[in-house]
């Protein structure tokens, strides 16, 4: 069965049936990644250019493994030794590079639905690999993958992500994907980083990271950017770690064990303890093995469609 | 066409200045009304128009236009939005002041009256309030006031400061001229490029909100209450603003206020899109906001419809949604979206619609009212307000094209206008 879409732009408009066939596909990728041979031959001779204007370690790198073990050719495009900094626009950075006859394209981008214009101006399969504060599907991919991987589904769990949720493509794509999947979705933070009507997409709200953890049976925790503070969105980090803190102690007083996730890369003892990060429920590791698989599974579904 | 004497036959006077309501001939000599009445035989030099079905009125003024010139002759000249205005049904304009150099100085409006001069538009400048639109320093009101400007706005910005707000009010308090402020309290707006609430939430988009119009406009309610000063309000977009007009208006305080076009037919729900032609300063609102600006309208609130027309090239727009520049060229729709939306859904009556669009904003400007009258300067507007046809922006006059309503189809259009003794038929 192939997948009803031609890019991958954001969860927002998918279906379960779409999201259930990423997350079986990358099942068998998954598969793949614990053998001794890691590489597939299912995209050889495709050429994917990863477009990062702005700074990713993970992601890049996730993404890159994914192409290089689905035997595509890789080219690495980053903003800062590029022609951007000339002041070339997206639209002429994307034709010329699309010239060189390429088939798919992976961009991070600072500006929401930069990728939506991208699949205006060029012809190649675009996948979003983070937009500004909309979407970062890959990134929520994985964790519906990660969820449903520890309890066998995703429909009926208590989710709860907690942190800068007005400023996080990561929250935003969570909140599409896990309600597509039957969740129940909640926000938790203080009113300043809630965007408004958030309701309106289906989440309940938490102001208070105890509420919160009686509610859960998970728990993903966003990074909290120190550069917030600025614009009075809070008052410290002493302040948010004091009131929202995922620690031992808080998760400690649920009536059962409550799984982390994390999308990295963490602020040690500032969003999250030390101890929760490395302890028994944080799956935060496996969230970046299985980001493998699921880009792996989304570049395989989307470059072998026709 | 360039024929001497032009007879206007069977053209619906609406002149909602002296209440007429008719079917007459109106004869046209040197560009002066020589005659109107039931009927008029023509004689061999005279130019016969058929205006059955079409409304006749006193001529459009759209009192918010960037003609970007100049400085940014590569969006739109003086010539083009000129073409352009004259294309959408309007015998004048007023232009704002962002331009570069800021028309902040004598010399500046002379050269603007100098490229608009022996045009069917006629060209009304608005002066920038503080020099440089920088919002510290007063700019020459009083000098520019003599050499031509009908009002004062650093469009574009706020007069960010109470203070300067405050002394510039009282300083064309004797003039008899209005502020027109852009009301956005920008420590509220910065960095937002749509409409705070669901629709931005959904879309990532860092937000503008309502609050930072209605904020502003508070204020400066205040300031004219104390200085007694005459003051409008550009581009009017939310709920709340509108109720704080109105009761302003009840305290009988000197206040009106325009809306564009593009705020009363589109949402923020537009914004979906991504399209960077939906993206405009003040953003596109809430579907209350919209009601709320139809009963503002309706009830006399909003004063006047002004397009706050804002042509950009190509390819500023064809970028990311968050780095193209605000704005979209309005003087070619005006008049189709207001009849589509206003007229034809009975928000607006005939005369309403063209006190909206002349006799309200030549009065908020102080402007000689037209007058249908023997002996009179013939400045008019045509409207077919029953053809429906569908926007081609490849037809436009102005250089830009960077309009949402491209293959939108309207019902209402302009017919042609008739101005400094020349008669110019649209071409849409």
């Amino acid at each position: 069965m192939p997948l009803k879409h031609r890019h991958l732009l954001g969860l927002e408009e998918m279906t379960s049936d779409d999201l259930g066939l990423i997350l079986d596909t990358a099942t068998t990728f998954r598969e793949i990644l614990e053998r001794p041979i890691k590489k597939v031959p299912t995209l050889q001779g495709k050429t994917i250019v990863n477009l990062f204007f702005e700074n990713s370690t993970r992601t890049r790198i996730s993404f890159e493994l994914a192409e290089r073990r689905l035997s595509a050719d890789v080219v690495n495009f980053s903003a800062s030794t590029s022609s951007v900094s000339k002041g070339e626009t997206l639209k002429d950075t994307a034709r010329n590079i699309e010239a060189m006859k390429i088939d798919m394209v992976v961009m991070r981008h600072a500006a929401p639905g930069a990728c939506v214009f991208l699949s205006g101006v060029i012809d190649a399969i675009i996948i979003n690999a983070g937009d500004g504060m909309h979407e970062h599907p890959t990134q929520a991919l994985l964790d519906l993958y990660t969820i449903r991987e520890k309890f066998g589904t995703i429909s009926g769990l208590n989710i709860c992500i907690v942190g800068d949720i007005a400023h996080s493509r990561v929250a935003l794509s969570n909140i599409f994907g896990l309600n597509i999947m039957g969740a129940n979705v909640a926000v938790c933070g203080p009113q300043t980083l809630i965007p408004r009507e958030i309701e309106k997409l289906g989440v309940t709200v938490f102001h208070s990271i105890n509420d919160a953890i009686a509610w859960a049976d998970v728990l993903n925790v966003l990074r909290i950017q120190l550069e917030r503070q600025d614009r009075a969105y809070f008052p410290s980090l002493r302040e948010y770690r004091q009131y929202y803190a995922v620690t031992k102690e808080r998760l400690e007083k649920a009536d059962k064990p409550i799984t982390i996730l994390h999308p990295g890369p963490i602020n040690r003892d500032v969003e999250l303890s030390a101890d929760v990060a490395d302890g028994d429920h944080s799956l935060i590791l496996q969230q970046v093995l299985n980001g493998v698989a699921v880009r792996m599974a989304v570049l395989y579904l989307l470059g072998t469609r026709n | 066409m360039n024929n001497k004497i032009f007879l206007l036959k069977k053209s619906h006077l609406i002149d909602p200045v002296n209440t007429e309501d008719r079917i007459v001939d109106i004869l046209i000599v040197d560009g002066i009304i020589q005659k109107v009445t039931d009927s008029i035989t023509a004689d061999r030099n005279t130019t016969i128009i058929d205006l059955d079905g079409k409304i006749v009125c006193p001529g459009f003024l759209d009192m918010h236009v960037h003609l970007r010139e100049p400085g940014y002759e590569y969006k739109e000249t003086i010539n083009t939005g000129l073409s352009a205005a004259a294309n959408g049904g309007f015998t004048a304009l007023c232009c704002m002041p962002n331009t570069q150099p800021v028309i902040d100085s004598a010399s500046t409006i002379r050269l603007i009256q100098e490229k608009a001069k022996n045009k069917i538009v006629d060209v009304y400048p608005i002066g920038a309030v503080t020099k440089g639109r920088e919002g510290n320093e007063l700019s020459p009101m009083m000098e520019l006031a003599e050499t031509g400007a009908v009002a004062f706005s650093d469009d574009g910005s706020p007069v960010g400061s109470a203070e300067v707000m405050r002394r510039a009010l009282e300083y064309v308090s004797m003039l008899r001229k209005p502020i027109i402020q852009h009301a956005e309290e920008l420590s509220l707006s910065q960095g937002g490029i749509m409409n705070e609430g669901y629709y931005s939430t959904k879309l990532g988009m860092p937000p503008i909100p309502s609050i930072a119009e209605e904020v502003m406009i508070a204020r400066d309610i205040h300031l004219i209450e104390y200085t007694k000063a005459q003051y409008h309000v550009a581009h009017i977009s939310t709920r709340n603003a509108i109720d704080l007009v109105r009761g302003a208006k009840k305290k009988n305080l000197s206040i009106s206020c325009e809306v564009a076009p593009h705020h009363f037919v589109l949402t923020e729900e537009d914004v979906c899109s991504f399209d960077t032609n939906t993206k405009m300063n003040p953003p596109l609102r809430s579907r209350d906001d919209v009601q709320a600006l139809k009963e503002g309208l309706r009830d006399g609130t909003i004063d006047a419809i002004a397009t706050d027309h804002a042509p950009h090239s190509f390819d500023e727009k064809q970028v990311e949604y968050t780095y193209a520049p605000f704005g979209i060229v309005g003087l070619e729709t005006a008049i189709g979206l207001a009849c589509t939306e206003l007229l034809h859904q009975n928000i607006l009556t005939v005369q309403g619609l063209v006190e909206k669009c002349s006799v309200n904003p030549r009065n908020i400007l102080h402007l000689p009212v037209i007058k249908f009258e023997e002996g009179q300067r013939a400045n008019i507007t045509i409207i077919d307000p029953s053809v429906e046809w569908i926007v081609d922006m490849h037809r436009f006059k102005s250089k830009g094209r960077n309009t949402p309503f491209h293959g939108k189809r309207l019902k209402g259009k302009p017919f042609g206008i008739f101005n400094n003794g020349t008669l110019l038929l649209t071409d849409l």
